[in-house]
């Protein structure tokens, strides 16, 4: 229902938009002021009544004006302003309506309203804003792009298939581009096309320029379907590194189709260059990724301008890259995976989210307009169409990629440990769809290039067709046949374990067989990080091995709970102290927390649990940040099982006999039976008080829709069951458990004062320190009774 | 004649990938009158995940790291170097040794193992082949994780006890540097309580949860693709990368 009734407004946003740009701004202007939108200084005299009693306008020399305009002044930020405005209420208008999107890519869309505004402009003889220029693509557009996915890029699974990932980005590109590029030139020379002056330069141009892949559309098809991760991370590395082979090779061809005659010399010099601007970028981008994390190491006191160091960097690896004509794409995202780790562990929790949207928001923007802006231009610039040459590029286009691909993969597989199968192969040829660097690199050509708009046509045409048909039609067709697949939810501790337990063992047999693979690199490396690295990079440095991080963040989570049941509600506190001296006799004081202790350790809490989503979501779609509803799912059933752990003979209840009427909770039964029933004198008022606090504090942790409940049915089934049985049973149910986290937190409480690392090693000792509160050690409920 | 004949039932027993219809027709040709060095076996085809060359690598390897003998003892793989480093060394080391690993599993340990039984053990990483049924999959999965499960299980009574979890966490976990010990008991703890829950679905109201045992485990790990990821590359390589 909601979105239909949202929906005309959104579209009334969307015109009101269109008709801002499209005639500066109207609204403010009485229409004899605007002779057109760049009619330079407008002034608009004070006494001006619409039905006045003056007959005529005072001579106005004189005046102070009282209301001027200058449009010109205003007129580029404002209108860029407007386009980007305009193209955000493009999105949201999309995303109101859920279904669309999943069939149908984000990029059709943009472009087709795109198309839509084009259409209404060029029915008006409105130009559109001459925004994208070459500068202006290369120097703003393009680095937030790229930053966006260098910064987001799951280094892991990248890192073990880098010589895929380059092989196909480097060796794809090149075939795509000398493929294309060659049956091009081919194919001009047949005198019916009527394009015999396209020479082979310009078509290798041509070439390089559309066979930039830019699979974003179906990187989110991959995740919804979640292919396997080997697919994926090509795909992704691909999109990500073609970016560069073709910018560079465009560049490169940019300069040779100017020449007048190429030598055999200059081949091989453009192959040396190739290797420098390469290689030279990402020494750029380490060198800034370094200092920008040696930098974040001294900003704990300026929080403000964190994030600021994050960008300033990584432009200034993009600028200084551009300044020496090295690959500017490489450096920004080499300098996004080197200062990332370092970086987000310096930074404050806030920071790190404020870097993380900034980057996303910028990206997303960026490319939002360059597709709508696609759109527009379609319909508003003049097309020079050649049917032959079109359709050949087409044909081209789809063939060298799908040969590539089938030849590449054969090349490739005997050095892969999991070779691609054919039905892998077909993804990936199927999912080379064209994109926003295309677009904008054709439409960027120097304007001495002869045929710049048969080219501009053949590039639209291309991704016009690529983006609609492929794009719409890939997600069925991964769906039907097919494709291997890969869980990627593995956040219990045991699958850590057991990952780091087959690590290791992987890598004892390497050394036994004596041989080196990634996991001896790996071992190298991450002794190398720790060591030295670490140990200049970052501020307060504890080598931490990945298990101990993984349970630490589902530990403090668990603690944070507990400490929102103490202070969001007031009324529980002093039941949880009566519950507390009561069993324990001598109880420690409870101590009012303070206000800044509280924040000081939600910060540590919250940024903990942001390095688990570092961790874990590495998968993120170009437009959406990192979804954390899978992480907090897995935190409420652990902080469930926590929280049972707790309370003394609660594993009884959850293991023993006993554990089965637990979960059903037949009425009538009492299954408190070692807890002294006093307790129900004294707190049975209490307890139904913070009994009331629970259901505001369930939908927070609601657990979200999910996709695997093998693994998370415990905590699900026993929310299920409490709401369904009697309400005296919750409360019988509920007591001990909030008894025993009241004993918890209290006896946590005095020692929150400390240093936070302190707090967090105790919270880790804990268990083990006191028998009595750990079922675990108590021998006899883990062995079988015999 | 009776030797080569000997030779061949263990051989097809020790190695499964030799009992597959391309295999057979392999070791069909092996002549070698003497003990079997699998060496001389005739490959098999190559598309096949291991390779006469392959076991030639290894061969090669098992002669250099018992220098020249015929049999290894521990004392050979602790003079390994790179393994030194390794946090669950004595595990690894463990496993060369240990019965339940060899083809038809067997109890106890070991001193010291022939060809045969490092082959058989460097067999449990072999990589997937390319065309697997899903229980082609599965079984190789259900081998790879009773590897692991054996890593585990050190007493060898078919469930891993706290004790045993908690050592083999402590292990991982010494290299690590400033981790005490009680977090390695605490996250064992923690990990237990979390097999507790994930298998509990299973479990009668009588019973007690007093180990993992192997289905436990197979459930435990069950998103977690191990086919894919315990493979060791060398069965793929070839002799002159490999060897030093």
């Amino acid at each position: 229902m909601d979105p239909y009734l949202r929906r005309p407004r959104d579209v009334l946003l969307l015109l009101c938009a269109v008709s801002n740009v499209l005639h500066g701004c109207a609204g403010e202007i009485p229409p004899q002021a605007t002779p057109g939108a760049g009619a330079g200084r407008v002034t608009l005299l004070p006494p001006i009544k619409p039905d006045g009693p003056q007959a005529y306008p005072e001579p106005a020399k004189d005046n102070l004006p009282v209301f001027t305009m200058d449009y010109p002044r205003i007129q580029i930020p404002f209108e860029i302003t407007l386009w980007v405005l305009l193209a955000s209420f493009a999105k949201i208008g999309f995303h109101v309506y859920n279904k669309i999107t999943v069939w149908v890519p984000e990029s059709c869309l943009l472009i087709s309203i795109g198309l839509i505004v084009g259409a209404i402009m060029h029915s008006v003889n409105e130009e559109p804003p001459a925004v994208l220029t070459g500068n202006v693509f290369f120097l703003y557009m393009l680095p937030p792009i790229v930053l966006d996915s260098g910064y987001f890029m799951p280094t892991g699974p990248f890192f073990e298939n880098i010589g895929t990932v380059l092989w196909f980005a480097v060796a794809g590109t090149l075939w795509n581009s000398v493929g294309i590029g060659m049956s091009l030139f081919a194919i001009c020379q047949m005198e019916a096309l009527g394009v015999q002056d396209i020479n082979l330069q310009e078509n290798l141009l041509f070439a390089a320029i559309i066979s930039a892949v830019d699979p974003v559309a179906v990187l989110s098809v991959f995740e919804d379907a979640s292919v396997n991760e080997q697919l994926y991370i090509v795909a992704f590395g691909e999109c990500l590194f073609n970016d560069a082979v073709t910018v560079v090779l465009y560049n490169m061809f940019n300069f040779v189709a100017e020449m007048p005659a190429v030598e055999p010399a200059d081949v091989f010099l453009g192959v040396a260059r190739f290797f420098v601007v390469g290689l030279g970028g990402m020494a750029f981008g380490a060198l800034f990724g370094f200092v920008a994390a040696f930098t974040t190491r001294f900003t704990s006191k300026v929080r403000e301008i964190e994030p600021l160091f994050i960008f300033m960097y990584s432009y200034l690896a993009y600028l200084v890259a551009e300044l020496f004509a090295l690959s500017s794409i490489m450096a920004i995202v080499t300098c996004a995976v080197t200062m990332k780790y370092y970086v987000e562990e310096n930074v404050s929790q806030r920071s790190c989210t404020t870097i993380r949207h900034v980057v996303k928001m910028l990206g997303s923007i960026s490319e939002t307009l360059i597709f709508f802006f696609l759109g527009v231009v379609t319909v508003t610039t003049e097309h020079e169409w050649n049917w032959g040459f079109i359709l050949f590029t087409l044909l081209f286009a789809f063939l060298w990629r799908g040969l590539g691909v089938l030849l590449l993969t054969q090349i490739i597989n005997p050095f892969r440990t999991i070779p691609f199968n054919l039905k892998d192969q077909f993804g990936l040829a199927y999912g080379g769809l064209r994109g926003a660097i295309s677009f904008a690199l054709a439409f960027t050509l120097p304007v001495n290039i002869g045929r710049k708009q048969l080219f501009v046509t053949a590039t639209i045409a291309v991704i016009i067709f690529t983006v609609f048909l492929q794009g719409i039609s890939i997600r069925p067709l991964i769906e039907y046949i097919n494709v291997r697949r890969t869980n990627r939810n593995l956040d219990t501790i045991n699958a850590e374990i057991h990952c780091r337990l087959m690590e290791h063992t992987i890598a004892g047999m390497e050394d036994v067989c004596g041989q080196w693979s990634r996991f001896y690199w790996k071992d190298k490396f991450m002794k190398f990080n720790s060591g030295i690295l670490r140990r200049i990079l970052i501020r307060d440095n504890r080598a931490e091995s990945s298990i101990v991080a993984l349970y630490k963040k589902l530990e403090l989570q668990s603690a944070m709970e507990i400490l929102d049941t103490l202070s969001g509600d007031v009324s529980a506190a002093p039941s949880l102290v009566y519950l507390q001296e009561e069993k324990k006799g001598p109880a420690k004081p409870k101590q009012k927390l303070l206000a800044a202790d509280l924040r000081s350790m939600r910060d540590i809490l919250a940024k903990n649990m942001y390095k688990i989503r570092q961790r874990t979501t590495s998968y993120t779609s170009k437009h959406a940040l990192p979804n954390d509803s899978r992480t907090k799912e897995i935190l409420i059933r652990r902080h469930s099982s926590i929280r049972r752990s707790l309370r003394p003979g609660s594993f009884q209840t959850t293991v023993v006999p006993k554990s089965h009427k637990y979960f059903s909770l037949p009425a009538g039964k009492n299954l408190d039976l070692n807890l002294p029933p006093v307790r129900h004198i004294h707190t049975d008022d209490h307890e139904t008080m913070s009994e009331s606090s629970f259901p505001a504090r369930r939908p927070r942790f609601a657990p979200p829709s999910r996709s695997s409940s093998s693994r998370a049915g415990l905590p699900l089934r026993r929310l299920d069951t409490l709401e369904e049985v009697p309400s005296v049973d919750i409360l019988d149910e509920r007591r001990p458990r909030r008894g025993q986290s009241a004993t918890r937190s209290s006896s946590v409480e005095p020692r929150r004062h400390a240093d936070p690392t302190e707090k967090e090693k105790e919270d880790n000792a804990d268990p083990p320190d006191d028998p009595t509160r750990n079922p675990l050690l108590r021998r006899p409920q883990w062995k079988p009774k015999k | 004649m009776e030797t080569v004949s000997r030779s061949r039932c263990r051989t097809s027993r020790y190695f499964p990938w030799l009992s597959s219809p391309l295999g057979a027709l392999g070791v069909g040709t092996a002549r070698e009158p003497k003990r079997i060095t699998p060496v001389t076996i005739q490959c098999m085809d190559s598309n096949d995940t291991v390779s006469c060359e392959q076991i030639g690598v290894l061969h090669k390897r098992f002669k250099q790291l018992s220098h020249n003998e015929d049999t290894l003892r521990r004392e050979h793989f602790n003079a390994i170097h790179d393994l030194a480093w390794n946090p669950i060394r004595a595990q690894i080391i463990e496993a060369f040794f240990d019965r339940r690993n060899l083809i038809p599993p067997g109890e106890g340990s070991m001193e010291e193992i022939h060809l045969e039984e490092f082959l058989v053990v460097m067999s449990h990483f072999k990589p997937p082949s390319l065309s697997m049924t899903d229980e082609e999959r599965d079984s190789v999965r259900r081998e790879k994780l009773r590897f692991l499960f054996n890593m585990h299980d050190t007493d060898n009574d078919g469930t891993i006890t706290l004790e045993e979890y908690r050592h083999v966490v402590e292990e991982l976990l010494s290299r690590s540097g400033h981790i005490g010990k009680e977090t390695a008991v605490s996250i064992a703890d923690a990990a237990m309580l979390e097999v507790a829950g994930i298998s509990m679905g299973h479990m009668e109201p009588d019973e007690f949860y007093e180990g993992i045992t192997f289905e436990h485990f197979l459930k435990l790990l069950n998103s977690f693709e191990i086919e894919a990821k315990m493979n060791v590359r060398f069965l793929n390589m070839n002799a002159s990368t490999v060897c030093y």
